[in-house]
């Protein structure tokens, strides 16, 4: 055998990058996007505002942005919002939200469901079910179709 | 409405001759059937084999495609394939002949619009291509009534209209809402992101309005008559496959959720669901055995006797064309599925009490 096939290295490259047609997704400036307004939301909660709490977490999503950081923040807050809402509010809650609202509200919950923490997914779960009567099976397409998500 | 079950493949795409007197379908791979109507049965009178891919569409003549050429069936009696070379070198995905049919556009995943006419001097077909601004593949086309420009879906998630005018057999077009300068291959319209795929485009009547579909389950409507202004409208059911402009104002679309809707649009920011055009036919609980009322509650933990989705299909539907009426007022069209189904549709308008028009669609 000759000495070229002792090294594997050539595996690792990554042909894809190399690719002149690559299809690359449009930048859209995202630094600006910090996600929602963690001392707005957090006064909101203690004083028991639910419905304005909801409505402020999903303001400012941090769609375009490429921060992992801001990003698990947000989804932070909103699980915070999500599980402090009673299980009989959750409908008013999700009634309150307008089309596009509830698009967002799916992208979280899904975004929740990938790191369960102790009870989260059952509240994500509950959550999940009162916005898919409100936003059909089509919600759903709509958060796994976009390219970028919250 | 009538319902033709061609077996149980999916059919891919279907066209009609002139006369509607034929049908091709193709189901899912790479032979064409040409039915003949006999009365109300379909006779299979010829297969069409030599092609190597998948069908994706024809007209009066033929087509299919697949690598490097396309194969042009030319109808005398028998169908016969003629060599169409368009030089791509990816498979090609859609299309379309225009609407004078004097030459016609293919969409590929080589990011490029193959459109073909007949120069008659040499006695073959010749290929232009438009690659400008497209980045991924073309999924779908379709022509402006002006014969002229053309729009196409692309899963790069945009939509275009780009001029198709080729000099050498046409004359120059006058101005359209779209734009003025029409050089071949010049781009009106760029739409961004339209939230996914865009598996259908269709022109209005008028030529003035674009509707497509996409795959975030949206169908958006671009209105040049009013400076290119976009009404997208999301729905809450699974994503629309193709989408046909009825009448100046109405939209028929249909996909994955295996009925045709109706849509309508009005004007800037005035797109909205109409209705389901499939009214499901009343399930007639017949009288079950007790024996099979356990036997189902055993195996399915229902005593639902229904196995079928209460539609006409009974999977996605992938494709829908007009059967008659003229452009701007569609009678009937037809649509193909997942289920190996054919089933042609009417559509009818009626005018009560001469002011208010109520569109209702009858199958």
């Amino acid at each position: 055998m000759s000495k070229n096939t002792v090294s594997d290295r050539f595996r690792r490259v990554d042909v894809d990058e190399y690719d002149e047609n690559k299809f690359v997704d449009e930048e859209d400036g995202g630094e600006n996007q910090l996600g929602p307004d963690e001392a707005e939301v957090d006064s909101l909660i203690r004083q028991g505002n639910l419905m304005e709490a909801l409505q402020a977490v999903l303001k400012n999503p941090p769609i375009n942005t490429k921060n992992q950081n801001v990003k698990e923040r947000a989804e932070g807050l909103v699980l915070k919002v999500l599980s402090s809402f009673k299980s009989s509010d959750i409908e008013k809650g999700v009634q309150s939200l307008d089309k596009n609202g509830v698009d967002l509200l799916m992208k979280y919950i899904y975004k929740g469901f990938e790191r369960p923490s102790e009870n989260s997914s059952a509240v994500l779960l509950q959550w999940h079910e009162k916005a898919l009567s409100a936003g059909g099976v089509g919600c759903i397409v709509r958060v796994l179709t976009a390219r970028k998500t919250v | 409405m009538s319902l033709y079950s061609f077996g149980l493949e999916p059919l891919s795409c279907h066209a009609w001759n002139k006369d509607k007197t034929q049908l091709a379908v193709s189901p899912n791979n790479n032979v064409v059937s040409i039915y003949q109507k006999n009365g109300k049965e379909w006779d299979k009178t010829q297969e069409l084999t030599e092609h190597s891919g998948r069908i994706t569409g024809k007209a009066t003549t033929a087509l299919f495609k697949r690598n490097l050429k396309t194969h042009l069936f030319k109808r005398d009696g028998v169908w016969k394939p003629t060599l169409v070379l368009v030089r791509i070198n990816r498979a090609a995905t859609c299309v379309k002949w225009s609407p004078l049919e004097n030459k016609f556009a293919l969409g590929s995943a080589a990011r490029l619009i193959s459109v073909c006419y007949f120069e008659k001097e040499n006695d073959w077909w010749l290929s232009k291509h438009i690659k400008k601004a497209i980045r991924s593949t073309v999924l779908s086309l379709d022509w402006h009534p002006n014969n002229i420009l053309l729009a196409a879906g692309s899963s790069d998630l945009d939509c275009r209209v780009f001029s198709a005018y080729i000099k050498d057999i046409e004359d120059k077009p006058g101005p359209t809402a779209w734009g003025a300068k029409m050089p071949f291959g010049e781009l009106l319209l760029e739409q961004k992101d339209c939230g996914g795929w865009v598996h259908s485009v269709s022109f209005s009547p008028s030529g003035d309005q674009l509707a497509l579909v996409t795959h975030s389950s949206s169908l958006v409507v671009v209105d040049a008559a009013h400076g290119k202004e976009a009404t997208p409208l999301t729905t809450d059911r699974l994503p629309l496959m193709s989408v046909l402009y009825v009448s100046p104002t109405e939209i028929v679309a249909a996909g994955h959720d295996c009925v045709p809707y109706q849509f309508s649009y009005q004007g800037p920011g005035q797109l909205s669901f109409v209705k389901k055009l499939d009214i499901p036919k009343q399930a007639s609980k017949g009288s079950m055995s007790a024996m099979q009322h356990f036997r189902n509650l055993d195996k399915r933990a229902t005593d639902d006797d229904m196995n079928d989705l209460n539609a006409l299909h009974q999977n996605s539907i992938t494709q829908l064309r007009v059967y008659s009426g003229e452009r701007a007022r569609i009678e009937k069209y037809s649509s193909v599925s997942l289920d190996g189904a054919m089933v042609v549709w009417e559509f009818k308008v009626t005018v009560i009490k001469g002011c208010l028009v109520h569109r209702t669609a009858v199958k």
